[in-house]
């Protein structure tokens, strides 16, 4: 496939550091589709650490859900999983769906873009919850029904008791998506991924499940893969930001770092026209939303066989760009006391610009 | 809820008229004189007017109509001109033959389209997938007296294990009234069962695309209790209509099977009083029909606001 070079595994390199509760290495998805092998995902390396929210941006199409559907093992039959991806200590690629399936809701739990379809529309809030309960532990089903109650209380149901026999029509857009929240705190999970899980909502209500799903965070010391199109998000919540393009992470490292200093054509092209202070007390009328770059992203069927931003790039300038993947490299890392500490910032980029 | 089911039943009872009178108005301006017809080459002037008054031919139409109207309601559906037997006992007499063939073919055709349609929609262009197209193409376009006279070959010639038709009653004898059941509920059965397996696997497809559906593996729920309560849960809602229809078709009376299987059907009893030009039972059959249609309608509504939680608002 490629001739990339292995990265060595970002450390974090605080003396006695919490073990990531995932390991993302080298992961790739393809599918066979009519118009032939699509390669979805192309060599995914990173880490989430217990109570770190890490945020993947990038385009439609560049394989943010595929990724994720990856881990849980929820694509379909026709896709091929390769690399690996330890989830304490576990590798979920490659295992049994019976494996799996005890991972699922229980260590992972994943809330999904649209609240109004992601549940089921014949079944009781209750239901919905205590089910997930009950596969998981052999509790008695008067106890999964108390501990629903008490997982809606949680989410902020005013009436927990009430709530457990109402369908999701009878609930607001914020109501429904805080019930997909309590189904995925539901298994006490160690990381929580959110594919879009506020874009459907309005200003108000997002910023009430982003308050909520760091509260909950910070409680429960959960890791979070968070899932966005909205930077104005990613600068509020997460720790570090991964950004994506052609199923490639393209570009990597902690918020800061990455907003204030872009290293690739692409990410500055996301940031190009954003105001320069990006933050939670953003002009909420008009949240910050990926910019269109000119030129569309590229086939999963028919990548190019350099750089995968090559075809839109503003600065492709060298000989390589056409021809050759560039490898994720470190653009800097913090110092402290004159040592690197913490995780690095990287890019996959043949052009010098923003390196030290 | 039952202001919902007050307004439904009246509505029924509007269509209901509607059909009585365009019913009524058909049978009374097609041309030809039916008491003429039912006297046949008996004809005499004073037996004509006899008859004509006993079925009160001789009044104005509006008259006749309530007169017909006010005794339906009663259950009193007049007198076949043909037998001079009341036609609600005729209609009587051949219900259990049509509802029982109504209610086997319903359950032969679930217990096909149910399973066939599900495996189908799960293994999408499987083996099983492929040959239940080919089944219920067949069956779609095979048509119901060929089918018949097909199954009454095998199993009644060739393997002699169910008689090639007639109607046993239930009541005379339970074993002969299943034997003598089995041929034509096949026959129907296999039709209406190639058409509901052909929706049970669209509907149970698109449900299986449904958002709620990676919710529910993403719980970690085991892949039968995904199956049962988030994909066939939602999948045969839609197929209780479908179910609906098909039966309200199978109760007014599959003719087609009735004459191949000589099964003594409403259907039968329709056709004869047609032949006939025997008014009063052909008015008193359809105003069933339609009776029945609009009750399994209403039927099906119900149904379905008690496994919908959306419908019954
Ligand atoms: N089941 C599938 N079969 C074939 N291709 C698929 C399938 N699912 C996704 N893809 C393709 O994989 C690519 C990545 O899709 P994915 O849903 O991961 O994008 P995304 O980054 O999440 O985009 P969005 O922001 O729109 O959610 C797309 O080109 C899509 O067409
Ligand atoms: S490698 Fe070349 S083409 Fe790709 S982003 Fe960098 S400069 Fe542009
Ligand atoms: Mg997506």
């Amino acid at each position: 496939m490629s001739a990339q070079t292995p990265q060595p595994a970002p450390q974090p390199a605080r003396e006695g550091a919490r073990q990531p509760v995932l390991s993302v290495r080298d992961l790739r998805v393809r599918m066979g589709t009519p118009r032939g092998v699509a390669e979805i995902v192309n060599g995914l390396d990173y880490d989430v650490h217990p109570g770190e929210t890490v945020a993947v941006v990038g385009e439609s199409g560049s394989g943010k859900s595929v990724s994720v559907m990856a881990l849980m093992g929820l694509l379909p039959r026709t896709a091929t999983v390769t690399g690996t991806a330890e989830f304490e200590g576990r590798d979920l690629v490659g295992m049994s769906d019976a494996q799996l399936r005890t991972v699922r809701g229980n260590g992972i739990s994943m809330v999904f873009q649209d609240p109004m379809t992601s549940l089921n529309p014949v079944l009781t809030v209750g239901r919905q919850i205590t089910e997930g309960l009950l596969a998981h532990g052999d509790l008695p089903k008067r106890a999964a029904t108390e501990r629903a109650a008490e997982l809606l209380g949680e989410v902020g149901f005013p009436d927990p008791r009430g709530a457990l026999d109402r369908y999701p029509h009878q609930l607001s857009g914020g109501m429904r998506q805080r019930v997909m929240i309590a189904i995925a705190l539901a298994g006490r999970p160690r990381l929580l991924i959110a594919d879009e899980a506020t874009t459907a909502l309005d200003v108000t209500v997002q910023a009430q499940i982003l308050e909520l799903v760091a509260r909950l965070q910070a409680e429960h010391g959960t890791g979070v893969i968070w899932i966005t199109h909205d930077l104005g998000v990613v600068a509020g919540i997460a720790d570090r930001v991964l950004v994506m393009y052609g199923g490639r992470c393209v570009e990597d490292g902690v918020v800061d770092d990455v907003f204030d200093a872009p290293a690739h054509p692409y990410t500055r092209g996301l940031l190009g026209a954003l105001p320069a202070r990006l933050g939670p007390e953003l002009d909420a009328e008009e949240p910050p939303e990926l910019v269109t770059i000119p030129g569309t992203p590229p086939l999963p069927t028919d990548l190019p066989p350099g750089c995968v931003f090559w075809p839109r790039c503003p600065v492709r300038s060298d000989p390589r760009c056409e021809r050759e993947q560039p490898p994720l490299l470190e653009v800097s890392r913090p110092q402290v006391g004159g040592r690197p500490a913490g995780l690095p910032h990287r890019a996959a980029t043949w052009c010098s610009e923003g390196r030290p | 809820m039952s202001g919902y089911l007050l307004r439904r039943a009246g509505q029924s009872a509007v269509v209901l008229l509607g059909v009585a009178i365009a019913v009524f108005a058909l049978m009374h301006l097609v041309p030809g004189d039916p008491v003429r017809l039912a006297l046949g080459t008996r004809f005499d002037q004073a037996a004509y007017d006899a008859l004509r008054e006993r079925a009160g031919l001789d009044e104005p139409l509006p008259v006749q109509f309530l007169g017909w109207i006010g005794s339906a309601v009663t259950g009193d559906l007049g007198v076949s001109f043909r037998s001079g037997e009341p036609v609600t006992m005729l209609i009587v007499e051949r219900l259990p033959a049509t509802v029982s063939l109504a209610a086997a073919s319903i359950l032969v055709a679930l217990l096909i389209a149910v399973p066939l349609g599900t495996l189908s929609a799960l293994r999408p262009r499987s083996f099983v997938d492929s040959a239940g197209t080919v089944v219920s193409q067949v069956g779609i376009s095979v048509p119901e007296f060929w089918m018949g006279i097909l199954l009454i070959l095998l199993f009644a010639g060739v393997l002699d294990w169910f008689p090639p038709g007639g109607y046993v009653p239930l009541s005379e004898d339970p074993v002969g009234w299943l034997r003598s059941l089995v041929l034509p509920a096949l026959t129907t059965g296999l039709v209406s069962g190639s058409v509901l397996t052909r929706f049970t696997r669209s509907s149970v497809l698109e449900a299986l695309g449904a958002d709620h559906v990676r919710t529910a593996r993403a719980k970690g729920l085991p892949a039968r209790a995904v199956l049962r309560w988030h994909v066939l849960r939602n999948a045969l809602l839609p197929l209780v209509t479908v179910t609906g229809v098909q039966l309200a078709y199978l109760l007014s009376g599959v003719v087609v099977v009735e004459i191949v299987f000589a099964w003594p059907g409403l259907g039968l009893l329709a056709l004869q009083a047609v032949q006939d030009r025997d008014y009063p039972v052909l008015q008193g059959a359809v105003l069933l029909f339609a009776f029945v249609f609009l009750l399994l309608n209403l039927v099906v509504d119900l149904l379905y606001s008690r496994l919908d939680p959306r419908i019954s608002a």
